[in-house]
């Protein structure tokens, strides 16, 4: 019986023991802004790669701070040489590009650049054995050779005009990537490349420690390292980003706001080509109408949702092309708010009579459709619930449904989708496979079916024309007839908001993709900052 | 009756228990698959992410082939066993690194967490549910119970930022999240140790009441007990009494008990892990149950098996050794 009581002593004693210690360390003097030394900047983000390889995805469009592409993009999102000494050349047919590149790059590891990694880099991507989703946007490469050490030459199955913003694709080292399989290479967890900084850690799950190559070809970055944390819960990082942890970190409109009133804080709002909207289908009988979809697109209140859902971070939208876009057609753009009066007229002249429960009907057929929203984006199902409420003032009685994309798949040719968009390079990336007639019911790519002749030749000719002008016509031409037509209901643009440290100069944001996380956010020149 | 004869038959209760384990393991395993077969999510899809909007169905094809998550379910379950004996554990699909680093990387940081706060909790309350019930229905009791009650009814989630608001942001005394100091050069236990302090005082307090309001009653029930009350009138003293008499009756069915509570511990730990943004299992594990990366939820969920059976295999010695009337070679 004695036996146990010292047992029972001891156990006593380590936990006031163990309570000393936790004491202790509560006592300990804490320094969360470790980074007060200005050379080293936290960035947050919730978006972590899986896999530090540009062939295997990671900072495709540019910016992705470790690698650099044959070209990069400046603040506007012009091109401009990168690993290429001027930008490449394109031939007279439009099937042959010519890159040559710069003397004298070196990758982190001290080999230099040279022709063959680039053509090592793309061929990869090409090949079936990788794991890349990038091949779907090479389709149009035939083959890539060097002829020499400093030439790439890109032969094209097809003239492909926007071929150059393709090649923001960062450049990683032949040599240590050949004769490997790309998709378990050790080499995708601690990568070498040329860009401006270097992997010095990747613990999955917390953070990515860079620092900076001393010998960058565009000069030594003004800062010493750049931590990227990972967090993926929103509150989480507001939380952190409150505790002075950061310098930057993405968050959702309304947690952003939050920080509005602190002047140790600055809020950035950056503009996006980020759409969303409702994908009307040809299958279904009442949207079928084109006096319903105007109808639809006249009675939704585009700025409210501005204000109401996104919190002021977005902009009202009319089409496929980002009001920021060069090829963006100023005549699409409508009223940003709901004419209930106008629609309805519409709907009168098209036969659609109100009937009983406040729902119309022309011929019996009573106008009511199902959007369907991906069940855990909260935003596309408020913006459902918006468009829901709107239509319904007009008498058109829309069912919301939350539903996993298996769910949604086998149902897109028949109910609405509310989808969403959008890269800011260029118009052909997104909208040929969108609203081109021969990709009708492919999946993702026009899956309500949309087919019209003018789009699908405007479309083709924006792609064939190498000349912007007649580029510019194009596109002109496509943002018109979607306009009249109305496939999509287009309800708003995004805008991503930041959170900064007020003390961080340098900052300059640009016009952002859908994708953004480790690269390509606001911090895509964060080489450049520095902190006062 | 001596320590070492009352664990005697420990050797060939561990041989048992081992030999039952392997089928519940391939049982485990093969209802891992048997749920992935169910499931309609295209795991290429999930791993492209935004990318699957503009991905070719022929490129998706072709990386659904190169891991072959198009095979039947039962040549890709035959497959990973086969792979499982020769040591491999598999290609996480969602994560694009092998199942074993995964693994290797983050099941350490989980069992930390759920190490610590389960020794923190156990203590706590054995002392706190101990001297509540030496004097039932006294203020300390009473408080006791109320608080005990209070947490209970908190989410984790909410008490998690509730910590983090109160100690990393008003206070400023520990860090609000991470697993070392964001801007650290290495990893020191020193820094793990400061960050870990919320994380494991969270779960610890969110599981604490269960097992204190459970002590409090076993240890009121057996201070009415014969053996208490004949201690108690030799005039023994009241810590005696309490420690060496009441709280000993009371363990017994308290140890049966931790076991099945494991569970619980590992699904507090999941959240835990994601308001204090540490690299455990539990944001791996979401993301490759959304993703239906069988393999790495295979690898878990084994992993997790193992971790309970053995724990109720510990706890069964345990009970061996408080009780002597307990005999493992029975």
């Amino acid at each position: 019986m004695t036996r146990m009581r010292p047992t029972f002593r001891r156990l006593v004693a380590s936990t006031a023991a163990a309570g000393m210690l936790v004491l202790a360390g509560c006592s300990a003097p804490t320094n969360p802004d470790g980074s007060s030394d200005g050379t080293t900047l936290v960035v947050a983000t919730s978006d972590e790669p899986d896999a530090l390889n540009p062939v295997l995805n990671y900072g495709v469009d540019g910016a992705a701070l470790i690698f650099d592409g044959l070209v990069s993009r400046d603040g506007d999102n012009r091109l401009v040489p990168g690993l290429a000494a001027t930008l490449p050349t394109v031939s007279a047919d439009g099937r042959t590009v010519t890159a040559k590149l710069r003397d004298g790059v070196l990758f982190h590891d001290g080999t230099a650049l040279t022709a063959q990694d680039v053509v090592f880099t793309y061929q990869a991507v090409l090949d079936p054995k990788v794991d890349s989703t990038l091949r779907s946007d090479l389709d149009m490469v035939e083959s890539v050779t060097a002829p020499d050490q400093a030439t790439v030459v890109f032969r094209l199955r097809h003239p492909y005009a926007p071929f150059l913003q393709r090649l923001t694709l960062g450049i990683v080292p032949s040599k240590l990537l050949s004769g490997q399989d790309v998709n378990t290479a050790g080499f995708n967890r601690k990568p070498v490349g040329t860009g401006p900084y270097a992997v010095e850690s990747w613990t999955p799950g917390d953070r990515l420690v860079l620092t900076a190559n001393e010998r960058y070809f565009a000069g030594r970055p003004a800062n010493n390292r750049v931590v990227v944390a990972f967090v993926a819960d929103d509150n989480v990082r507001a939380q952190r980003m409150r505790a002075g942890e950061f310098d930057a970190a993405e968050l959702p409109p309304k947690l952003a706001a939050a920080f509005d009133e602190d002047t140790t804080y600055r809020v950035q709002r950056v503009p996006t080509a980020d759409y969303r909207g409702v994908m009307l289908p040809a299958g279904n009988p009442v949207l079928a109408d084109p006096a319903v979809r105007r109808a639809l697109s006249l009675a939704v209140d585009r700025s409210a949702m501005v204000s109401g859902i996104l919190g002021g971070a977005g902009e009202p939208a009319f089409g496929p092309i980002p009001p920021t876009s060069e090829f963006v057609d100023p005549s699409v753009v409508g009223a940003p708010t709901a004419d209930a009066t106008a629609a309805a007229a519409l709907l009168d002249a098209a036969g659609w009579k109100p009937g009983p429960g406040g729902v119309r009907a022309r011929d019996g057929r009573p106008a009511r459709f199902t959007l369907m929203y991906p069940a855990g984006d909260t935003l596309r199902k408020d913006l459902a619930l918006a468009v829901t409420a709107d239509a319904k003032k007009i008498g058109i009685e829309v069912t919301p449904a939350g539903l996993t994309w298996d769910a949604i798949d086998p149902r897109m040719k028949s109910d609405a989708l509310l989808m969403g968009y959008g890269t800011p390079y260029d118009p052909d990336f997104v909208s040929y496979k969108l609203f081109g007639s021969t990709f009708a019911g492919q999946g993702y790519f026009n899956p309500g079916s949309y087919r019209s002749e003018v789009v699908d030749r405007a479309l083709q000719n924006g792609r064939d024309q190498i000349d912007p002008a007649l580029r510019k016509a194009a596109y002109a031409q496509f943002q018109q007839q979607l306009a009249a037509d109305v496939p999509w209901l287009f309800l708003t643009y995004l805008r991503h908001t930041y959170v900064l440290k007020s003390s961080v100069r340098g900052v300059t944001p640009r016009v952002e993709a859908h994708e953004h996380g480790v690269a390509n956010s606001i911090w895509w020149n964060i080489d450049t900052w520095t902190r006062s | 009756m001596t320590r070492s004869g009352r664990l005697a038959g420990a050797g060939a209760v561990v041989r048992r228990r081992l030999l039952v384990a392997v089928p519940v393991l391939a049982a485990t395993s093969i209802g891992m698959f048997a749920l992935g077969a169910a499931s309609p999510v295209d795991p290429a899809k999930q791993y492209a992410g935004a990318a699957a909007f503009t991905a070719t169905e022929e490129n998706l094809a072709q990386i659904r082939a190169n891991w072959g998550v198009d095979d039947p379910l039962p040549v890709q379950y035959l497959r990973w066993i086969g792979n499982l004996v020769q040591g491999d554990l598999g290609w996480s699909t969602s994560r694009h690194e092998p199942v074993a680093s995964v693994l290797a990387a983050r099941a350490g940081w989980t069992l930390l967490l759920i190490g610590v706060s389960l020794a923190l909790v156990l203590a706590a309350s054995l002392l706190l549910g101990a001297l509540a019930a030496y004097r039932r229905g006294g203020l300390f009791d009473r408080a006791l119970r109320t608080a005990a009650y209070a947490v209970q009814s908190m989410p984790v989630f909410w008490l998690g930022l509730a910590a983090i608001a109160v100690f990393a942001l008003a206070l400023g005394w520990l860090p609000a999240g991470g697993l070392t100091d964001v801007t650290a050069t290495s990893t020191s236990w020193g820094d793990v140790a400061h960050h870990l302090i919320l994380p494991v005082g969270v779960l610890a307090v969110s599981q604490a009441p269960w097992f204190v309001l459970f002590v409090r009653d076993a240890v009121a029930e057996s201070m009415r007990d014969d053996h208490v009350l004949a201690a108690r009138a030799r005039g023994l003293p009241g810590r005696t009494v309490l420690f060496g008499h009441a709280l000993r009756t009371a363990l017994l069915p308290f140890l049966t008990l931790v076991g099945t509570h494991l569970p619980e511990l590992v699904g507090g730990a999941v959240l835990v892990e994601t308001v204090f943004s540490l690299p455990g299992l539990g944001a791996v594990t979401v993301a490759a149950a959304m993703g239906s990366d069988f393999p790495l939820l295979a690898a878990i969920t084994l992993v997790t098996t193992a971790v309970v059976l053995a724990a109720n295999l510990a706890t069964d010695l345990a009970y061996a050794a408080a009780d002597p009337r307990v005999r493992l070679d029975g």
